[in-house]
């Protein structure tokens, strides 16, 4: 019964689907209300019905519904509840459903919201509806999650282990709110171009879904960066792996959009540029979803290795990113200029956080695509390491951060540099005997070590300055706290980078029960190693002692999991954390004789890496809350006026 | 020069620096930091230098693997037609098995061993790196419905 509920909702959600397209792109013209009003109550429905196939999904996937096919393939009874429910997602018909539904909750904002005007909001929900429908017509025609199979299965095949963490339960959805929030940003500037109103208006109608988006982005790379460091065992918090890359490009598209169009708004300044960034910003989310789901990357992500979804999603792809851009070089050139700024100016300095943000993500780009492209022309299989995104993408964001603290600091139109820089100069000088500090003491001759913390102190102390003087100045107001609190969060972010990368000790060696290994002023000592049973796993436990001064001041259980329903087998880290610094312990492989593999790194400063994250994506919220609250003061002004 | 004028002089200024900058960084790096994969028979056939970075990746040959006294093991990949003897000082990864596919990261030794300083395996029962089905392809000892398809 569920999956014939479930398809029903999808075919019901596709016709749907296709009435917000058509009734929202014709009520984008001047007396169109009437089709402006079916496509809002069209996109409510679509939300509803796609609302109704997940949920069908969720609930197949709890019960374990093997005449199901998805359900057979992925799951089994064994399972723990949490996976059950998040296995809905975390395999390729459920994830392109959660897609879908992501998309149709933006849509039902925008249709509750009604932000920008009828016209705007009407040619918005047309846009988003064609993608709805493109997505919708993948789904049941290449990825159909309720697919029978007669005579169901006893038993499910089950569910990736790496995929059963509750880090990664929720990364998924994280960053598809993500990806997918890019899409309002998408569709409100192909609004704009088809309403031939690109002024600030549709950026400020937009900022709430950018800012959303933003945040969810942010998030999204926190936890699965956060997941790689515990999960893989190698100690690492960052890759560069491909499936990787495909979220950094988006966020780094979105953090410039989230700037320039903070100008738009404001002084309607690089107006076509933000236009641009809103498609650029879509395009790569669609990339991302391009690679990380036809299988043409081989990672975790890569569920189905089917070339007819890939040349599904790369005829999508040409579709959407031809189309807007078709449509901004016909548009484009009638849109207006904005007011004039001087070459010292606040617009100054979010052009060149642009100009930054894309070269980065342009690099990005290039690293993760030529392998891709060298196979398809000439079959020569090559990899691309994370040594060239270090030489690459360090200086193009160094340079960044050393621009950040202006920003905030110079006036709109006309800044004055030397006041900001006489403002700033308490960070400056802390960073200055910070970058002295470090160099002479702390970690003698490390170059790139002073750098990168003379430079955190730098964010972290301007913002610390411009807090203050906004609220000595009685300026202080959410925005403002907002972008203290994300540079300040870039700064600690960046602490954790650089600690973990020189400060981190790491020891391998093979140990029998009662040995021990020296770690940076500990001594780890396997104390034994026995065998436990899971809800549905096996697992090797070590136990291992970290002592110092002869004293055992923690004791660390790292594991290897075998999973027997899906035969895979999964490593457990055991992490001691103390808030600054990590102890960090992994089981390796058994060498014979009750000898086994023990790997320990020693990361210091690595919480920071993610708690940094978190303060980012908190200014983010902070940004999003200002929006909302401005706008009910406004409506309360207006209101108290009349 | 018009205010407007001047601005857009600015900004074109600012990108061709920007990406003339970027461009050359991007390119320099891609050269030196590019990492290729061969098979066994392929280190002999394009007589890849000691030294070098590569990865190599094939099947670990059966009662090839030996474990020293520390942390360090030897391995033999083989591609079904030549062989190349491996070196690795590290934890192995959870479905390193004989007879079953391994693409190792390092560089051959003056002596003609790979010593590799990263070593991964297939991360389930059915999953095979796709570089050693392509590999196994080209030597001809791929079986469709064979080992790890």
């Amino acid at each position: 019964m569920t999956g014939e509920i479930g398809q029903l909702a999808l075919s019901l959600a596709l016709a749907l689907a296709i009435m917000q397209a058509g009734a929202g792109l014709f009520g984008a013209r001047a007396n169109g209300a009437r089709a402006a009003a079916i496509a809002s109550s069209s996109a409510l429905g679509l939300f509803v019905f796609v609302a109704l196939a997940f949920g069908a999904l969720i609930f197949a996937f709890l019960k374990s519904d093997f005449s199901i096919l998805d359900v057979a393939q992925n799951s089994h009874t064994a399972k723990p509840l949490l996976y059950k429910f998040t296995g809905a997602w975390g395999n390729h018909e459920g994830s392109m459903l959660l897609w879908v539904f992501v998309l149709s909750v933006y849509s039902a904002f925008i249709a509750i919201a009604q932000r920008g005007g009828e016209r705007l909001t009407s040619a918005a929900l047309g846009v988003q509806g064609l993608l709805a429908v493109a997505f919708l017509l993948f789904i049941i025609f290449t990825s159909n999650p309720f697919l029978r199979l007669d005579p169901p299965p006893f038993e499910g095949a089950g569910l990736n282990p790496l995929l059963q963490d509750p880090g990664l339960a929720f990364h998924p959805p994280m960053l598809y709110i993500g990806y997918v929030g890019l899409s309002a940003a998408f569709a409100y500037a192909a609004a704009a171009l088809i309403t031939r109103k690109a002024d600030g208006e549709w950026a400020r109608a937009a900022r709430p879904f950018m800012l959303a988006a933003w945040i969810a982005l942010t998030l999204g790379i926190t936890l699965g960066s956060w997941w790689a460091y515990y999960v893989l065992g190698w100690g690492g918090f960052w890759f560069w792996d491909p499936v990787e890359n495909a979220a950094l490009m988006p966020w780094l598209i979105a953090t410039a959009l989230l700037h320039s169009a903070l100008a738009t708004e404001r002084t309607g300044a690089f107006r076509t540029w933000t236009l641009l960034l809103s498609i650029l910003g879509f395009s790569l989310s669609l990339i991302g979803t391009f690679l990380v789901r036809s299988g043409v990357l081989t990672s975790v992500h890569a569920f189905a290795n089917d070339p007819e979804r890939g040349f599904f999603i790369l005829i999508m792809l040409a579709l959407a990113i031809g189309g807007a851009l078709t449509l901004f070089g016909w548009r484009a050139p009638q849109i207006g200029e904005g007011s004039a700024f001087q070459p010292v100016s606040r617009e100054t300095a979010l052009l060149l956080n642009n100009l930054l943000l894309t070269v980065a993500a342009a690099i990005v780009f290039l690293g993760t695509l030529y392998p891709l492209a060298l196979d398809a022309l000439t079959g020569q299989k090559i990899s691309v390491g994370a040594p060239y995104f270090a030489i690459t993408f360090a200086p193009v964001f160094v340079a960044l951060l050393i621009l950040v603290p202006f920003g905030p600091r110079l006036g709109w139109r006309r800044g004055d540099l030397k006041s900001a820089l006489r403002t700033l100069a308490p960070a400056l000088g802390a960073a200055a005997v910070v970058a002295v500090a470090i160099f002479a003491i702390v970690a003698p001759h490390s170059l790139s070590g002073a750098l990168a913390f003379a430079l955190a102190t730098w964010l972290i102390g301007a913002s610390a300055i411009d807090l203050f003087r906004r609220n000595r100045e009685r300026a202080l107001n959410w925005g403002g706290a907002a972008s203290a609190l994300a540079h300040a969060g870039l700064g600690i972010t960046l602490i954790g980078i650089a600690g973990t990368t020189i400060w981190r000790s790491e020891a391998t060696d093979v140990l029998s029960p009662g040995k021990s290994l020296p770690l940076a002023g500990y001594e780890l000592r396997l104390r034994d190693v026995v065998n436990v049973q899971g809800p549905n796993y096996f697992a090797t436990r070590a136990y291992v002692d970290a002592m110092r001064n002869g004293r055992v001041v923690a004791t660390l259980t790292p594991e290897k999991r075998l999973y027997p329903a899906e035969g895979q087998a999964a490593t457990n880290t055991a992490i001691r954390t103390t808030g600054f610094s990590d102890l960090y312990v992994a089981l390796g492989d058994e060498r014979g004789h009750g000898r086994w593999v023990i790997r320990a790194y020693i990361n210091p400063l690595a919480p920071f890496i993610w708690f940094g994250g978190g303060l980012m994506a908190l200014g983010g919220l902070g940004s999003l809350f200002s929006r909302l609250r401005l706008r009910t003061v406004r409506t309360a002004a207006y209101a108290a006026a009349e | 020069m018009s205010p407007k004028k001047r601005r857009r002089l600015y900004f074109a200024i600012a990108l061709v620096v920007a990406g003339a900058g970027g461009g050359a960084l991007v390119l320099a790096a891609l050269k030196d930091n590019v990492l290729y994969f061969y098979s066994p028979s392929d280190i002999i056939t394009k007589h890849v230098p000691a030294g070098v970075n590569f990865r190599v990746g094939g099947l670990v040959q059966k009662g090839s693997l030996t474990h020293g006294a520390g942390a360090d093991v030897r391995f033999v990949v083989t591609d079904g037609r030549k062989t190349v003897p491996v070196e690795y000082d590290g934890a192995l990864p959870d479905l390193f098995r004989e007879g079953q596919g391994v693409v190792a990261m390092g560089a051959l030794a003056s002596d003609g061993t790979f010593r590799a300083s990263e070593v991964l395996a297939k991360h389930d029962e059915r999953y095979m790196p796709p570089e050693v089905v392509d590999a196994l392809k080209r030597s001809g000892r791929w079986k469709e419905g064979g080992p790890g398809s």
